[in-house]
């Protein structure tokens, strides 16, 4: 390999890619050149000798997602996953799902992160046409390939089985046959694999509904309001002083919770 | 062509816990001490900021803090008649990058092995004789015993702050602890967790039945502490955000808490993060360690002279830095000779899922390290006649966290999606526990680890090969274990009760546990082992190798508290014998 990829790709896996966008060059990048020494010899490296570094406020936030458009998906696509992700979590009694939630919001912004690329993973070849089960992942295909080519194969099959219906327009329980059928992988969509495409959906859905709704899902913490989980409170010595009692403080998230007047 | 950099006395290849401990205490001698660490500096104000920190998503689903598999992965397969493929997505367990290591997001359960693991093999045979041992195993004793390790344990809790309750002192057996633990001189330095209504149960329960249960060691503090370095922690507050994590409370034992603060300060101290050793250079006839290459942040490479070389990486990455470097001889299995790659093994995990009908655990209110266990079922404390294997687990009672992306449970049957899902979810968060399993694994031949022959990292190095998988013993003790968590489990009050055997094959997929050992053995006969009972290598005396690659086999606890002690045991050796007269400590 030529030193000049290498120093890309270290470049590269070297710092976090979740970079606040603020004063156009991330903070983590800024510290690591203020801090980039040069050792008697030439040796270039973060040296830290004498004291810890230390600048204020360091820590990096992550960006929060405005909701509102679609980055990765088209307007089409976005439709397919909302249909899809409310089925899987619906709104009913219980309070908000999925697509009440924002999780088509938290997918569309997940896939365009470094999670989209599989940039963190490793994703050189050769790829194996038949791994052992406890193998685990090896698909060449990363999540913005799964997304595109799986909700094209999906909306193909819908057009051809149901009457030129898209996936969205079709009855409750059609959908939900269609979906456990992928589950399955009884359903076979022309040069994708179904089950692929509900385990990819299926996996950023529980992702998106209970994660911290900075990132898009969860609005209002109804993923977690729905168990029970307060959030991140960061202390709970009253809890564990007073056992099995039923915990009443609202949920709180890392911007806080409305009633604090955050978003 | 690497540019060469003025000598150092040391240098130490990672900065994680054994790292930074033999780091301070050879430059509080005066040594010029270098840490080389490929991943970033993390440090508590910084990286794990209260605003930040408690993040599912970022930390424990996308493993941002974690080692990254584009950087470096591992190939495996479960035996050698298969085609190993990489790990190409962390499942079964987590290495980490960065100063602090796997000690920067670990959950802190800080144990000591108990005297009858250290000669495990030596036991069994008088007590059961050899047909007890499993077909192909490489069973060994350790060549140091846990009399000789206990003054070292003790520097490591004391280093940690751990909280615990001690169950044997000085031989007398004590109400609250543990009482197969083996005798210790001190109490444990700070005293133990609050524990949940869960463990109320638990307590009540296993008492009820005979056995004898305790809270177990915790590097989650329960009160404030000082240690030995004058490094500070304050009390944990059972957030719920320990593994995979860092802690913003300062409550957790890591390099970062209980460590750097006084190291930075040591003047002949210095780190060099975002540097990647390549491989330890020898000298021509390969008998002497002449220091260490690595290449930088902006892929250049350099030379790093030093007269001794500590091998301080995550277990499988110190196999790996040993056979890049050409130290010891590789492991051949189909052979069965050679010594490095050689008895590699992981953990079991077995035990029982409890529904309840009624209760409130509130599973949020957690810590790494929070919980009660007993040790009735470990090592050799109970008869193993009968059963017909060797090995046993702790088992324990516990909530490390209440994450809801990873944690939120439903009863067996439930459907996975839809408005089903979605009410048992809501109905069963509050109401289940666990009784779980974490049991020995011994070590065989047909479990190794070698260089891949077809995948590489980017430096164009090849990834290390995991050839792994149950043994029938194993299966045999954990499911044996799992039993015996269930009858715990109803014993608690459970309606139901599920048990979860270990049956299928190996996987990388769910998260089991990053306790790997082996690799680089420690042992009295160098055909055997790497290492001598000091952690030097047989074959390079100035290279020394600390970590759970030492480890023979693994026994049914977590291994970070045998790593501390080793680590000081090691460092003991090196002040006190190798830097008065270097060269071998023990002779071949």
């Amino acid at each position: 390999m030529q030193t000049d990829d290498r120093s890309a790709m270290r470049a590269k896996f070297a710092r976090p890619a979740e970079q606040p966008k603020h004063s156009g060059m991330s903070r983590r990048s800024l510290l690591a050149t203020a801090a980039l020494l040069i050792t008697t010899s030439g040796a270039t490296a973060r040296v830290v000798t004498k004291v810890l570094p230390w600048r204020p406020n360091e820590a990096y936030p992550v960006t929060p997602v405005v909701p509102g458009g679609w980055l990765f998906f088209t307007a089409d696509e976005a439709a397919v996953v909302d249909a899809i992700v409310d089925r899987l979590i619906p709104t009913d009694e219980l309070g908000p799902g999925a697509k009440d939630s924002g999780v088509t919001t938290f997918i569309d912004r997940q896939l365009m992160g470094p999670y989209g690329g599989h940039d963190w993973l490793y994703m050189q070849g050769p790829f194996a046409d038949k791994p052992l089960p406890t193998q685990g992942l090896q698909s060449p295909l990363t999540p913005r390939q799964q997304y595109r080519q799986g909700l094209a194969a999906l909306t193909a099959y819908c057009k051809a089985n149901f009457g030129g219906h898209a996936f969205a327009d079709l009855s409750n329980d059609d959908k939900d046959k269609l979906l456990a059928g992928m589950e399955k992988g009884d359903v076979k969509f022309e040069g994708f694999s179904s089950r692929m495409l509900f385990s990819t959906v299926y996996a950023n859905t529980m992702e998106g509904y209970f994660a911290d709704p900075i990132y898009g899902g969860n609005k209002d913490m109804a993923g977690w309001k729905l168990i029970g989980f307060p959030g991140v409170r960061y202390d709970y010595r009253d809890v564990m002083d007073n056992p099995n009692k039923t915990y009443t403080l609202p949920p709180v998230a890392l911007q806080g919770r409305s009633a604090w007047g955050a978003r | 062509m690497a540019r060469r950099l003025p000598r150092k006395d040391v240098v130490i290849v990672g900065l994680g816990w054994t790292g930074s401990i033999l780091a301070l205490e050879l430059a509080r001698t005066g040594l010029n001490v270098v840490a080389i660490e490929r991943g970033p500096w993390r440090d508590t104000a910084a990286d794990f900021n209260i605003g930040t920190a408690p993040d599912e998503l970022r930390y424990g689903v996308r493993h941002e803090m974690f080692l990254r598999p584009r950087q470096e992965t591992m190939t495996m397969r479960n035996n050698s008649s298969q085609t190993a493929l990489p790990i190409r997505k962390w499942g079964s367990f987590l290495p980490g990058n960065g100063v602090g290591g796997a000690g920067m997001h670990w959950n802190g359960q800080t144990w000591r092995f108990l005297p009858d693991d250290f000669r495990i093999r030596s036991h069994m045979t008088e007590r059961y004789g050899e047909g007890i041992l499993p077909e192909g195993n490489h069973i060994q004793d350790w060549p140091v015993s846990y009399d000789e390790l206990e003054p070292f344990y003790d520097q490591f809790e004391r280093c940690l702050g751990v909280s615990g309750k001690a169950g044997n002192l000085k031989g007398a057996i004590q109400a609250g602890g543990n009482r197969f633990e083996g005798a210790r001189a001190n109490e444990y330095p700070t005293p133990p967790m609050k524990q949940g209504y869960s463990q109320e149960l638990f307590m009540k329960a296993a008492s009820g039945m005979g056995l004898h249960p305790f809270p177990r060691p915790s590097a989650n503090l329960s009160s404030a502490y000082t240690n030995q370095y004058g490094c500070s922690m304050a009390p944990c507050t059972y957030c719920g955000f320990c593994e995979r994590f860092g802690c913003a409370n300062s409550s957790k034992s890591s390099p970062q808490t209980c460590v750097l603060p006084a190291l930075v300060r040591e003047p002949t101290f210095e780190a060099r993060t975002e540097c990647e050793v390549m491989k330890v250079n020898l000298t021509g006839d390969g008998k002497m360690a002449t220091g260490v290459t690595y290449v930088d942040a902006n892929g250049e490479e350099w030379e790093q002279p030093a007269d001794l070389v500590l091998v301080c990486a995550f277990s499988i990455f110190n196999v790996r830095l040993l056979l890049l470097s050409g130290i010891g001889k590789p492991y051949d299995a189909a052979k069965d000779e050679g010594v490095v790659g050689r008895n590699y093994a992981y953990q079991t995990g077995s035990g029982s899922t409890a529904f309840f009908e009624d209760a409130k655990f509130n599973p949020f209110a957690a810590a790494g390290s929070l919980g009660c266990a007993l040790d009735d079922y470990n090592s050799d404390n109970f008869d193993h006649g009968p059963h017909g294997f060797v090995g046993g687990a702790s088992i324990t009672n516990a909530y490390t966290n209440g994450r809801p992306i990873m944690y939120h449970p439903t009863p067996k049957g439930t459907p996975t999606w839809g408005s089903a899902w979605k009410k048992a979810v809501h109905e069963t968060y509050q109401r289940v526990t666990s009784v779980g399993a974490q049991g020995s694994v011994m070590s065989y031949r047909a479990n190794y680890i070698d260089l891949d022959p077809t995948y590489k990292d980017p430096l164009g190095r090849p990834l290390m090969r995991i050839t792994f998988d149950y043994q029938e013993n194993e299966r045999k003790m954990a499911n044996f274990m799992a039993e015996r968590c269930e009858e715990i489990a109803k014993a608690m009050g459970a309606k139901t009760a599920t048990i979860n055997r270990l049956n299928g094959p190996w996987s990388v997929i769910p998260y089991q546990t990053t306790h790997n050992t082996g690799g680089t053995v420690m042992g009295s006969d160098p055909t055997t082992s790497v290492l001598n009972r000091y952690l030097q290598s047989w074959d390079v005396p100035n290279v020394f190798v600390t970590g759970a690659s030492a480890f023979p086999q693994n026994a049914g606890y977590n291994p970070t508290g045998t790593v501390g002690a080793l680590t000081y045991w090691a460092l003991d050796a090196i002040l006190n014998k190798y830097l008065k007269s270097p060269g071998a400590l023990v002779q071949k």
